[in-house]
């Protein structure tokens, strides 16, 4: 049983991160008053990226890079058109993602089933060897490290720093920039295209990291997976690292069930991440929608 | 709230869109029209997967290509990404419009469009790869496949005498009954053997989902599988977690060795190419109707050329090992893996000793034999 917690944890960890990745990303642009559907297809453009630019050079790291800018790139769409053509932010994520499914799956069809270097699992020293807690944390692949430090990082950088400050304002009060001279329009496209390279990063951590393949609509719904997270986990950082897991963990318990040959109903199961979404939505309710960023609840309301 | 009402009609736009295309200008059957395919301009393909998926699409693909070889004067129409659901129906239609009188509809979940549009053009033979028809068979209409739990069978065998823990892994989609046969035949074959062998069952419930499958390999690994198999569209992930571990790998739709030069057995894998020409034959000479293919056509290692092969053997299969298999395969030819008895998990005879069953009864076998472990998905 303890052996099934451990099992599931890890897998937690395995699977979540990606989402992580996307859903910090999506993150940082909510704060800054943008809601970005898109972070799926930035996912996408951000698997492919990863996959195609490592298989090219050799290098999972370069891979990691290229799929930053992809998914950045792609969010660069979105970004001008609701900051600049203020377009309806819904309807113009919904297409951007729609964008990114076509183009990797136009451009990714030479990568389908190509061998490719990756990232593989690198036991950090002593900790590896801690019970329970080594096997959960410290015996993945060097992506998923950089996301332990991901969350916190953010966490900080919002709460401490003036950028961070800044950001919040565009999302929160965008008048009083413009009254002491920025341009949140600026702000919030920067904020938009960092979310975007998140979301690339997490899709090439599924890529060359988890899966160690690329194919066309690999990411399954992830990326709006991370989208429902962070309305859940009201906007902050170390939240949504949490919530990462907690998917995480719902997706890796019918594979840790099944291989143990557990009979169940594997259709609830399946159903289980986005039961959990709707039973955290109904439970926190209009709670959530008073801790959104004050220019974001023009965009729900 | 402007705002969520563009929101739900962008949603439902595809919706209204689909359905609009789909309510087309049905004609009813007419008695005495031209037999269904005859002298075809043109022939279709859809395919529920890109063509290149290193799997079960690539080899339909491959197959269709054939065909263009084989009838320079045809055009060969071919449709990836079809889905299974009434799209396909449209795809179909727009085939049909261009001129094509024979239609192949690939995946196992395009038949229910494909009887509607056989239903529609009473001129054109529309043929479905895996899937069965339970009511009476249209006379422009048929379903056909290879017997793919023989070669599966056989790659059993070869995993059996392979494993050390006795511990075997099959990750899977969907219970549906090709799935359920290939793992019944495969622990069969191990059982031959290895009659200890255990087969371990994770599903996916996706064709493709590496992030999934991904989840599958580690689980199965973990609990001391160390062979893995598995009926996914898209196989790479589980290879290389399989390979990367150390473990031993059976293929299936494509030869994947080269992902797996140390730990690969052997594998399953389709060649269409002739089957699919002799069909197209059968269509445009106008003798369609009536045919073995107007029919659920099976065709296996009893019956003749199964166009699901084995897939040639990795390095540690020994010879030993390959001769159990040739022996195996003779056998087929008179046999069946299911050949009684066989036992399900709950230890009940289900099909009695010196019973070779048909090919259309272990088509609706929806049982796992004993010695698979896990169970199957209740709706």
């Amino acid at each position: 049983m303890s052996d099934l917690v451990v099992d599931v944890l890890t897998g937690a960890v395995r699977g979540g991160t990606a989402i992580m990745f996307a859903a910090l990303g999506e993150t940082i642009a909510e704060r800054a008053g943008v809601v970005n559907l898109g972070t799926e297809g930035s996912m996408l453009v951000g698997a492919l990226g990863g996959y195609a630019l490592a298989a090219e050079t050799g290098s999972p790291w370069v891979g990691l890079v290229a799929g930053a800018l992809a998914g950045g790139l792609l969010a660069l769409v979105h970004a001008v058109m609701v900051v600049w053509r203020r377009s309806d932010q819904f309807a113009t994520g919904l297409t951007v993602m729609f964008l990114g499914l076509g183009l990797t799956s136009l451009f990714g069809a030479a990568y389908v089933g190509r061998a490719a270097p990756g990232f593989d699992p690198v036991p950090v020293p002593l900790l590896a060897d801690v019970p329970v807690l080594g096997e959960i944390l410290f015996q993945h692949d060097p992506v998923t490290y950089l996301s332990f430090a991901a969350a916190p990082l953010l966490w900080w950088w919002l709460r401490s720093t003036r950028g961070g400050l800044l950001l919040r304002t565009a999302g929160e009060r965008a008048d009083v920039l413009h009254v002491h001279g920025y341009r949140p329009g600026l702000i919030r496209g920067a904020a938009v295209v960092a979310g975007g390279a998140l979301a690339g990063i997490g899709g090439a951590q599924l890529a060359t990291a988890y899966a160690h393949a690329w194919f066309e609509g690999m990411t399954a719904g992830r990326g709006f997976i991370a989208v429902a997270l962070v309305i859940f986990a009201a906007w902050r950082p170390l939240w949504v690292m949490a919530g990462s897991y907690l998917f995480g963990a719902a997706l890796a318990l019918a594979p840790a069930l099944q291989a143990r040959g557990e009979s169940l109903n594997q259709f609830a199961l399946d159903a289980l991440p986005f039961l959990i979404t709707l039973a955290i939505l109904a439970i926190l309710g209009r709670r959530t929608l008073r801790a959104a960023p004050e220019e974001l609840r023009r965009v729900f309301t | 709230m402007r705002k969520l009402t563009t929101l739900a009609v962008l949603l439902t736009l595809p919706l209204i869109a689909c359905s609009a295309n789909t309510t087309g200008t049905a004609t009813a059957p007419t008695a005495g029209s031209t037999p269904p395919g005859k002298d075809s301009a043109a022939v279709g393909f859809i395919f529920v997967g890109p063509k290149d998926d290193f799997g079960y699409n690539q080899a339909a693909y491959q197959g269709s290509q054939e065909v263009a070889k084989a009838f320079p004067n045809l055009e060969v129409i071919t449709a990836e990404n079809v889905p299974e659901d009434d799209n396909a129906a449209r795809v179909m239609n727009s085939m049909i419009a261009k001129g094509a009188k024979i239609i192949f509809a690939t995946s196992y979940g395009h038949l229910d469009a494909a009887l509607k549009v056989a239903a529609e053009h009473p001129d054109v033979a529309v043929v479905q790869q895996g899937n069965l028809i339970t009511a009476a068979v249209p006379p422009n209409a048929g379903t056909f496949f290879g017997t793919v739990y023989e070669p599966v069978y056989l790659a059993g065998i070869a995993a059996g005498k392979a494993t050390k823990t006795g511990k075997l892994g099959y990750v899977y989609a969907f219970p549906i009954t090709q799935t359920i046969d290939n793992i019944n035949a495969f622990e069969l074959g191990a059982q031959s053997v290895n009659p200890d062998a255990q087969t371990f069952t994770v599903s996916t419930s996706s064709w493709c989902d590496p992030g999934k499958q991904a989840e599958a390999a580690a689980n199965l690994l973990k609990q001391g599988v160390d062979v893995i198999t598995q009926h996914q569209d898209c196989t790479a992930t589980v290879i290389k977690a399989t390979e990367a571990a150390g473990k031993f790998t059976v293929g299936y739709h494509a030869d994947a060795s080269a992902i797996a030069p140390k730990g690969w057995l052997t594998g399953s894998q389709w060649n269409w190419g002739p089957l699919y020409t002799d069909i197209v034959k059968t269509a445009l000479g106008g003798t369609f109707t009536g045919s073995k293919y107007n029919d659920n056509f099976r065709v296996g290692y009893r019956t003749g050329e199964n166009p699901f092969v084995q897939s040639p053997y990795g390095p540690l299969v020994d010879d030993a090992t390959k001769a159990e298999i040739d022996k195996a395969r003779e056998l087929l030819k008179t046999s069946s893996p299911f050949a009684g008895p066989i036992k399900d998990q709950e230890g009940k005879v289900r099909i009695p000793e010196g019973t070779v069953p048909d090919y259309t009864t272990i088509e609706k076998i929806d049982y796992f034999v004993a010695g698979v472990v896990g169970s199957l998905p209740k709706s």
